[in-house]
C-alpha cells in the first residue's frame, strides 16, 4: 500500500516537474524563432525570469522521491542512463546560468553567446527527457545485477526518438501559450500564431505517438485492463483538443491549462501504465525493477509521506502566490522601470 | 586510471567547485538580510544601496552554486549507485527532505526577492530576504546531515542486504551533524565577511562612495570577528567527537601513529606513512592532543598503527590541510579584530585597506583543505566503518566516466571564469548611485 503511495507520488512528481518546466524549456527552444529584437529577447526571458528555478526544483524533488523511495530504482535508472543524464544536467546548469549571465555585460557576442545556451540548454532536456522516458515505456535491456546492456544509441531507437519529438514539441506549444499570456501586441501575436501552426504537428506527432506506444510498449494494455485509468488518457486527449479551441478563441490562459492537463495526463497515463514497474528490463521481467521490489524501508516510506504532506501543500501554495503575484504581461516598459534579467 | 578513480576524480572536482560558491551564499544572504532590516527599520538610503549592491553579487554566486549542486545529488545515482542502493533508505531520505523543505523556498523566493522590489511593500521584501536566507541555512543543514552520516553513521540496521533506517531522530539530532552543520557555517560566514572586508577595503582605499562602504566595512566587521572567533571555539569540538567517532581521521590530521596517553602535538612534523613514522618531528607541546581530545592528559588517543594500512586514510594531505586550515582561522581573527577596534577611522588606515582585498581568496583556501580534511579523512570508507569506497561505485564504463570528467573540468572551468569574470565587474564598479528609483 505505502509503496503504491509512493508510486503515484513519483509519477506525479515528475508530471508536475513537465507541466511546470515544460513550458520554461519549449520557449527556450523556440527563443530563435520567435524573437526579432533584443527587446523581444528580454520580454521572452523576463517571461520566464521569477518562475525557471522554482520549477526546475520539481526535477530535484522527482529525483530525491526516486532516491528516497525506491532507492535501488534510483541507482540502476540513473547509472544505466549515465550519459542522457549527465548531458541533461549540463544543458539545464547552461540554461540556469543563461538566464542570470546573459544581462550582466552590454555586449553583442556576450549576449549572443548566452543565448546559444539558453536554446541549446532548453531544446536538449525536452529531447532527452522524452526520449528516456519513452525508453523506460518499453523497457531498458538492463540485466539481473542492474548493468545496462547498451549504451546512448541504444536509447536512440525509434520509439525513443519519437518520445523526444514528442516532447519537444509538445513543451514549445506549451511554452508560446504561456508566452501569450505574459506579453502583449507583436510578440503576443507570434507566439499565438506559431502555436496554432505548430499544434497541428503536435497532434499529428501525438497520435503517432500513441500508436506506437500500442505496438512498442504494454502501457495501453495495462490501462485498459484497469478501465478506472482511462480518464488519464482522455485528460491527454481532451486536453490536446481543447488546447486548439481556445488558441482558436485567443483565450490564452484556458489554452494553458488545457495544454497542463495534455501533459499531465499523458505523463500520468504512462506512469500508470508501468504499475507496478519504475524501470522494465527488456532482457528478462525478473530484473525488471517495480515499486515493491526496490522500495525503501516501511519506516522510511512512513516518514517521507508524513515530510510530503506537510511540505508539499505548503511549496503548491507558495508557488501558486509567486505565479499570481507575476501574473502580469511582461513589456519592455516593465523590463525598463523595474528589476529584469 | 579505472571507473573508480576518474568517478571519485569527478565527485572532487564537482564537489570542490560547488563549494566555492555555497559558503559566500550562506553568509551574504545573510548579512543582505541584515542590510535590508537595516533599511526598513531606518529608511536610510544607504541600506538601501547596499542591499542592492551585496545582493547583485550575492545573485551572481548564488546562480552557480544552485546549478552545480543538482549534479551532485544526481552523481550518487550515476557514479555510485551500489552506494545509492545500499544507503538510499536513510540518504537518500535526507536529500529528498532537503529539496522539498528548503531548496523549493530558497529557489522559489530568490526570484520573488529580485522581481518582487515595486510588487511588494519594504516590509514584505525583507521577509522575503529572509526567507532566502533561512532556506539556504536550512539547506545546508539537511546535506551536512546526510554528510555527517557517512562520517558517522547512526540509526540504522544492516537488514535486507542494506542499511535500513531504526531511528529518524538518532540521524537527525546526532551530536556529529549539528557540530559539521555549525562548523561549515562558521566558516561560510567568515567568508562572506571578509567578501565583504575585502571589497569595501578596495574601494575605501580609492576614496570611493567612503560612506557607503564604511557601513558596510561596520557590519561586515562586526560579522566577521563574531565568527572568525566561534570557528575557532567550535572547531575544537570537532577535535574532540574524532577521537570517538573517527579516530583514523584524527590520527591522520595531527600524524599521530602510536596510540598513548599524554599524546602530544608536534608543531613542526613532517609524515611519512611507508615508514609508519614522522620523517621529521620537532617541537612537542606534551599532552596537547590529549588534552584536546578529551581534556586529560590521561586520554588515551588511538594512533594510526593501531589500523591496517589499508584501513587509514591519506596522511600527508589530510595532516596538511589541518595545519593550513587552523593557520588560517588565526589569521582570519587577527584581521577582523584589527577591522573591529580600527572601524571607526577605518578610511584613514591606508596599509591595511590595500591589505585587506588580498585576503578574500583565503577564506576559500580554507574552506576547500576543511572539507579535504573531512573527506579524504574519511577514505577508505564512503560510509565509515560500514562500505568502502570502491565497493560502492557503479557499474558503468571507463570511458563514459572519462568524457563526464572532461566535460566537467571544460564546462565547470568556463563557468567559473565567468562567474569570477562578472563578480570583479561588478565588485570593482560599486553602487548604483542614488537616483528617485
Amino acid at each position: 500500500m505505502l509503496e503504491t503511495v509512493w508510486f503515484i507520488i513519483w509519477g506525479v512528481a515528475w508530471a508536475v516537474y513537465f507541466m511546470l518546466d515544460g513550458f520554461d524549456l519549449g520557449l527556450g527552444t523556440l527563443f530563435p524563432f520567435l524573437t526579432r529584437s533584443e527587446a523581444d529577447k528580454r520580454v521572452v526571458i523576463n517571461a520566464m525570469g521569477p518562475f525557471w528555478d522554482g520549477n526546475e526544483v520539481w526535477l530535484i524533488t522527482a529525483g530525491g522521491v526516486t532516491f528516497a523511495a525506491f532507492p535501488r530504482t534510483y541507482a540502476v535508472m540513473f547509472s544505466s542512463l549515465y550519459t542522457p543524464l549527465l548531458l541533461l544536467l549540463f544543458a539545464l546548469i547552461l540554461r540556469g546560468v543563461a538566464f542570470e549571465f546573459r544581462g550582466k555585460v552590454d555586449s553583442p557576442a556576450w549576449r549572443r553567446t548566452w543565448d546559444v545556451c539558453l536554446v541549446a540548454g532548453s531544446f536538449l532536456p525536452a529531447l532527452l527527457l522524452g526520449v528516456a522516458f519513452a525508453n523506460i515505456f518499453q523497457g531498458l535491456p538492463i540485466d539481473a545485477a542492474g548493468v545496462l546492456h547498451g549504451n546512448l544509441l541504444t536509447l536512440l531507437n525509434p520509439y525513443g526518438l519519437a518520445g523526444g519529438l514528442t516532447f519537444v514539441l509538445v513543451f514549445g506549444v506549451h511554452g508560446l501559450l504561456w508566452l501569450a499570456t505574459r506579453s502583449e501586441g507583436a510578440l503576443q501575436a507570434r507566439a499565438g500564431d506559431l502555436a496554432r501552426k505548430l499544434w497541428l504537428a503536435e497532434a499529428a506527432l501525438a497520435v503517432v505517438f500513441l500508436a506506437m506506444t500500442w505496438f512498442s510498449t504494454p502501457l495501453w494494455r495495462n490501462v485498459l485492463a484497469r478501465p478506472y485509468l482511462l480518464p488519464l488518457p482522455g485528460l491527454a486527449v481532451a486536453g490536446l483538443l481543447a488546447a486548439r479551441v481556445w488558441i482558436g478563441r485567443a483565450a490564452w490562459w484556458k489554452a494553458w491549462f488545457a495544454s497542463s492537463c495534455l501533459i499531465l495526463g499523458t505523463v500520468l497515463f504512462g506512469v500508470a501504465g508501468l504499475f507496478p514497474n519504475l524501470l522494465p528490463s527488456s532482457l528478462d521481467p525478473q530484473a525488471s525493477l517495480t515499486a515493491f521490489n526496490s522500495a525503501s524501508s516501511p519506516l522510511t516510506l512512513e516518514i517521507m509521506l508524513g515530510v510530503v504532506l506537510c511540505f508539499l501543500p505548503v511549496v503548491i501554495g507558495y508557488q501558486l502566490w509567486v505565479f499570481l503575484t507575476f501574473r502580469d504581461p511582461v513589456t519592455p516598459a516593465s523590463i525598463h522601470d523595474g528589476p529584469a534579467y | 586510471m579505472n571507473v573508480l578513480d576518474l568517478s571519485r576524480l569527478q565527485f572532487a572536482v564537482a564537489t570542490y567547485f560547488h563549494f566555492l560558491f555555497v559558503p559566500l551564499t550562506l553568509g551574504l544572504s545573510m548579512l543582505v538580510a541584515i542590510m535590508e532590516t537595516l533599511y526598513v527599520r531606518g529608511r536610510d538610503p544607504d541600506y538601501k544601496r547596499m542591499t542592492q549592491f551585496w545582493g547583485k553579487l550575492f545573485l551572481i554566486n548564488f546562480a552557480i552554486g544552485i546549478v552545480t549542486g543538482i549534479t551532485l545529488e544526481f552523481q550518487f545515482g550515476t557514479n555510485w549507485s551500489r552506494y545509492s542502493a545500499y544507503v538510499g533508505d536513510i540518504f537518500g531520505s535526507l536529500l529528498a527532505i532537503e529539496a522539498t523543505v528548503a531548496f523549493f523556498l530558497e529557489s522559489t523566493f530568490i526570484a520573488v526577492w529580485f522581481f518582487g522590489w515595486n510588487k511588494l511593500s519594504p516590509v514584505a521584501h525583507r521577509r522575503v530576504a529572509w526567507l532566502v536566507a533561512i532556506a539556504s541555512n536550512l539547506s545546508a543543514f539537511w546535506i551536512l546531515v546526510a554528510n555527517a552520516w557517512m562520517q558517522h553513521p547512526t540509526g540504522f540496521v544492516l537488514r535486507h542486504g542494506r542499511a535500513e533506517l531504526s531511528s529518524f531522530l538518532a540521524v537527525v539530532t546526532q551530536r556529529f551533524a549539528i557540530l559539521e552543520f555549525v562548523h561549515t557555517l562558521g566558516g561560510a560566514y567568515t567568508l562572506a565577511g571578509l567578501f565583504v572586508l575585502g571589497i569595501s577595503a578596495w574601494h575605501l582605499a580609492r576614496r570611493r562612495e567612503v560612506a557607503f562602504f564604511k557601513k558596510s566595512f561596520r557590519v561586515a566587521a562586526a560579522w566577521t570577528l563574531v565568527f572568525a572567533l566561534f570557528e575557532i571555539a567550535q572547531g575544537h569540538m570537532n577535535a574532540e567527537i574524532l577521537q570517538t567517532a573517527q579516530p583514523t581521521k584524527l590520527a591522520a590530521m595531527e600524524a599521530h601513529w602510536v596510540t598513548g596517553r599524554q599524546a602530544p602535538i608536534n608543531l613542526v612534523a613532517w609524515p611519512d606513512p611507508a615508514g609508519e613514522r614522522n620523517s621529521v618531528q620537532a617541537l612537542a607541546v606534551p599532552g596537547a592532543l590529549s588534552l584536546m581530545a578529551g581534556y586529560s592528559l590521561d586520554t588515551e588517543v588511538k594512533g594510526l598503527k593501531d589500523y591496517p594500512a589499508d584501513q587509514r586514510p591519506p596522511v600527508l594531505p589530510v595532516f596538511l590541510s589541518f595545519r593550513l586550515m587552523v593557520g588560517l582561522a588565526f589569521l582570519f581573527l587577527a584581521v577582523a579584530l584589527y577591522a573591529f577596534l580600527k572601524r571607526a577611522g577605518i578610511e584613514r588606515q591606508t596599509r591595511f585597506l590595500r591589505f585587506l582585498p588580498w585576503m578574500i581568496p583565503l577564506p576559500y583556501l580554507a574552506n576547500t583543505v576543511g572539507w579535504t580534511i573531512a573527506e579524504l579523512g574519511r577514505q577508505p570508507w564512503i560510509v565509515y566503518g560500514i562500505m568502502r569506497t570502491r565497493d560502492a561505485v557503479s557499474p558503468i564504463q571507463t570511458v563514459q566516466v572519462a568524457t563526464s570528467l572532461a566535460a566537467f573540468v571544460l564546462v565547470y572551468g568556463l563557468l567559473g571564469a565567468a562567474d569570477f569574470y562578472l563578480l570583479f565587474k561588478f565588485a570593482r564598479k560599486g553602487p548604483d548611485p542614488l537616483t528617485a528609483r
